[in-house]
């Protein structure tokens, strides 16, 4: 094929392929959580309930977008549109497949760092914007949130940076050929992982926007479209955390028998399972625990496997 | 590439100059973001990706989040929307603009004698930075770590938690 073309079509397929699953994960959250707690979730329209995605759509697009006179127009418009935007370009770098990938960039780890903290301003100004107390108190916890846990985020990554020797994920992929980096690296895939759930604000450190205190905190301003944008954005934001998880410590595409792009998709898909499953479960942590547990254990945590990551390679090398 | 280059340049001063002008804060810190982007563009357009991710990271991604902070906790009212107005009359911006156009001329001097300068450099890698901020540069690179670290200290200091009777203590 046209190599050109080949590229559009790549382009255009991860673009409303993401649009397709989100809608989706809206239905199938809904569902997994009815199971995981006994009742029925969504089953009434369509087979297994899932012409309620359509119907959920309808709602949507027929309510009114309404921008409330006392928020700063502009960027109340601006924030949603920032989170959505940043989390999509984030999958730019992710290789689903060995052929299926938009760009093969050699600071491609870094990219998708870069996006994850420009996402923060989607919910900062989201809050500063609204100009309500709840959707302002939100945000700042929000900030807070994210800020900390991107630091170890980032420290927790460069374990497997050092044994891939690239910030590449293609070259990453290739480097766990032989074992997942989910193997040495257990403790960077667990410290991601909870800071992934962090980074997407979801239970239990879902504070910015706890229902029974702060309204619906950042976002209680927004409805319509724009509401639907941060929902959308926040199932987009998991698909992206549990791609990465997968091509970082989960051997990317890499399994036999079936084809590589299926094999990318299942992974994903059973960590996606992972994060409604831990929503289902957990409760909320009070927000000086959820500081306390990011700056005084898995900061530490994060540095000291980085060292020790560190001098066994070098220990292999014979330095 | 050249056209990207002077795209993103463009989008970079125009945002600078909407930084410096805008009466709302917020809106102020959004141009300057934009602006921290644009020279991130640039410096992937000049072969250093990796720096471009870091400008993103560490000057976009944290450094103007703390700044938005505080302006948030500020919550400035039109009252000082108004005040700040005031401070941008002609007669307060006319001095640093005159003394930044002497720079621009300076600029515009040094750039034709040296008949246009070639944008065209070797792509540097991660690793060549890598290698050279832990080479030749390691004693910058542990002296801003120990900088950093005193300032971690002194946060950890001011933002300990006191008990109100040990108040006197402190």
């Amino acid at each position: 094929m046209n190599p050109t073309l080949h590229q559009v079509l790549v382009v255009f397929g991860v673009l409303f392929g993401l649009f397709g699953v989100g809608a989706l994960l809206t239905w199938a959250e809904r569902r997994l959580l009815a199971l995981w707690q006994d009742r029925y979730g969504p089953n009434r329209v369509g087979p297994f309930g899932l012409l309620q995605v359509v119907a959920d759509m309808i709602k949507i697009f027929s309510k009114e977008d309404w921008i409330p006179p006392f928020a700063d127009k502009p960027v109340f418009v601006l924030a949603p549109l920032v989170i959505m935007v940043a989390t999509l370009l984030s999958f730019a770098v992710v290789p689903f497949a060995p052929n299926i990938e938009i760009a093969n960039l050699n600071i491609g780890l870094l990219f998708f760092l870069a996006m994850s903290s420009l996402s923060v301003y989607g919910v900062a100004l989201a809050g500063w914007a609204s100009n309500s107390k709840y959707a302002l108190l939100g945000s700042l916890r929000a900030v807070g949130q994210m800020l900390s846990y991107e630091v170890f985020m980032g420290l927790a990554l460069m374990g497997v940076v050092a044994q891939a020797g690239s910030f590449g994920l293609r070259d990453i992929v290739l480097a766990q050929r032989g074992l997942w980096f989910g193997v040495p690296q257990f403790i960077g895939l667990g410290i991601f992982f909870i800071a992934g759930l962090a980074e997407t604000r979801r239970i239990p450190f879902d504070l910015p926007e706890a229902e029974s205190e702060l309204v619906a905190g950042f976002h209680t301003e927004y409805s319509g479209m724009k509401f639907a944008m941060f929902f959308l954005g926040e199932y987009i934001a998991i698909t992206l955390i549990a791609a990465l998880t997968v091509t970082l410590f989960l051997g990317g595409w890499l399994g036999p028998w079936l084809p590589p792009l299926v094999w990318f998709l299942l992974k994903t898909f059973c960590l996606v399972g992972l994060f409604i499953l831990i929503r289902a479960t957990l409760p909320r942590l009070r927000y000086d625990q959820l500081l306390e547990l990011g700056w005084k254990r898995m900061l530490p945590l994060a540095l000291l496997n980085l060292i020790v990551t560190g001098a066994v390679i070098l220990w292999r090398k014979g330095v | 590439m050249n056209a990207v280059f002077y795209i993103s340049a463009a989008v970079a001063v125009l945002a600078t100059a909407l930084t410096v002008t805008r009466a709302n804060a917020v809106h102020a810190l959004l141009y300057l973001i934009v602006a921290l982007l644009a020279i991130a563009m640039i410096f992937f357009i000049l072969g250093a990706p990796f720096v471009a991710a870091l400008e993103v990271i560490i000057y976009a991604g944290a450094i103007m989040v703390l700044f938005l902070f505080v302006v948030m906790m500020l919550n400035a009212g039109p009252r000082a929307l108004a005040q700040e107005r005031d401070w941008l009359r002609p007669a307060g911006w006319i001095g640093p603009a005159g003394l930044a156009l002497i720079l621009f001329v300076e600029l515009l001097a040094v750039l034709i004698r040296a008949g246009g300068v070639s944008a065209a450099a070797a792509p540097l890698a991660p690793r060549e930075v890598s290698l050279a901020l832990f080479g030749p540069y390691l004693l910058g690179v542990e002296l801003a770590s120990m900088l950093l670290l005193a300032g971690l200290v002194g946060v950890y200091h001011l933002g300990r938690h006191t008990e109100p009777d040990e108040g006197g203590k402190e």
